[in-house]
């Protein structure tokens, strides 16, 4: 590994990619569940083309993360053999999905953080995670002008889809907080150049989202207050239900391939 | 003797892309090396979309037309940079793909997260005129930026009334 990795705590810097995959990870797999249930087909299609980017984008995470973290794990060994309690997700993205406007809005207040992050990581000092971050940023670029559109006309919509997706932003809201509230691990990355400072990615975010909600005609809500946990594996009830899908046949059935 | 990495291009450019058959991988462009290591036959190949379910089909694909040619030693490689770009797609391919009925990227036009201005957002419009490669009309509309897979829109023609494909930018 170059020189920036070799400041760093390993494990700090494992943990740090294992964020960035799990979080991709968790949510490409709720996205997922939508298949074939979405209100038009279109939707169902970008759904799980989203879904398939951000499942892509976790074998390149959680593969560099087992490779810093040099026990010999894979991508696959991570995402199907680790307990709730080892994941490193926030919680926003283990929620579950609601109504069709809940997603979205999920979608959206995710994308323009992962879209901000990702711009700032293409000057990390870490080469290979510079190499992800290019390919992830054409990927999800797609992704945020979808989400954002979507949120502007249906915020910006009938009366009936103001009020849900108003709703929807007020649930989401304290899980927003998660993603740019720096703990040891983003200060120790930060400090080696290989992760950005948090908050500056937090501004940009902000940004991003006072924009397009004002387009949409909704409120950003005035609490401050952020659900934590998800980052140093304190996680909702949730993620384990995620897991007894997911994993599952892996358990069952260990070292199956296909 | 080895055959010559000009001959393995070759034969490369016959094999087509598992989900848009009528073009070649080196159409698309993912085939960035390919070199003798002593006795080995290095492919360096890179992904189009991180997620694309083609990729494994791909690296088949790949080691099977070598082996039918008699090359035995081959080691496959995943290179991530540069970053695919459709601008890589030569002029051959994007003349093949408009022939089967799929609009080719309009190069220089990628999401950067930021392009689709707020007018076109609210109107739900895409700022990109897109010639339907059935009729020729420029009479078209965005139906999702998302479509068959993840390298494609979906438009429809409001000429010919027919849907398509467009191969987006990234």
């Amino acid at each position: 590994m170059e020189a920036a990795a070799d400041q760093v705590d390993r494990t700090a810097y494992a943990t740090w990619l294992m964020r960035m995959g799990d979080n991709t990870l968790i949510l490409g797999h709720r996205l997922s569940e939508w298949c074939g249930h979405s209100p038009v087909l279109e939707e169902d299609i970008a759904m799980a083309n989203t879904a398939l980017d951000l499942i892509g984008q976790t074998q390149l995470w959680l593969g560099l993360a087992g490779e810093v973290e040099g026990a010999g794990r894979t991508a696959d060994n991570l995402a199907y053999l680790r307990d709730a309690s080892k994941f490193r997700n926030v919680l926003m993205v283990e929620r579950p999905n609601g109504d069709f406007g809940q997603t979205l809005m999920r979608q959206f207040l995710f994308d323009a953080w992962h879209h901000a992050m990702l711009t700032e990581l293409l000057t990390s000092t870490e080469e290979r995670v510079r190499e992800i971050a290019a390919k992830a940023l054409k990927e999800v670029s797609y992704h945020l002008e979808r989400s954002a559109d979507l949120v502007i006309r249906l915020g910006d919509g009938s009366e009936e889809s103001h009020a849900r997706m108003q709703a929807a932003l007020d649930d989401q809201w304290a899980y927003t907080g998660e993603l740019s509230t720096p703990d040891e691990i983003d200060t120790a990355t930060a400090a080696a150049g290989i992760a950005p400072d948090l908050a500056k990615v937090g501004t940009v975010w902000r940004q991003t989202v006072e924009e397009v909600l004002r387009a949409a005609t909704l409120s950003v809500p005035d609490s401050t207050f952020a659900h934590q946990g998800g980052k140093s594996g304190r996680h909702t009830e949730h993620l384990g239900y995620i897991l007894a899908d997911m994993q599952f046949l892996q358990r069952a059935y260990p070292g199956a391939v296909w | 003797m080895h055959p010559s990495v000009d001959t393995i291009w070759s034969w490369l450019g016959e094999v087509p892309d598992p989900e848009i058959p009528v073009i070649s991988l080196t159409d698309l462009g993912i085939i960035r090396d390919v070199a003798w290591d002593k006795d080995t036959l290095v492919v360096t190949v890179t992904p189009t979309y991180s997620g694309c379910p083609a990729t494994s089909v791909i690296n088949f694909e790949i080691e099977k037309v070598l082996l039918d040619k008699g090359v035995e030693q081959i080691r496959l490689e995943r290179r991530l940079s540069p970053p695919w770009t459709t601008d890589w797609i030569s002029t051959v391919g994007r003349e093949k793909l408009k022939a089967y009925g799929i609009a080719p990227p309009i190069d220089g036009t990628a999401a950067d997260g930021r392009a689709a201005g707020l007018a076109s957002r609210l109107t739900g419009q895409g700022n990109l005129v897109i010639e339907c490669p059935r009729c020729g009309s420029i009479d078209t509309q965005k139906v999702s930026q998302f479509g068959s897979t993840p390298c494609k829109a979906a438009y429809r023609c409001r000429s010919c009334l027919e849907p398509f494909d467009y191969f987006k930018c990234i």
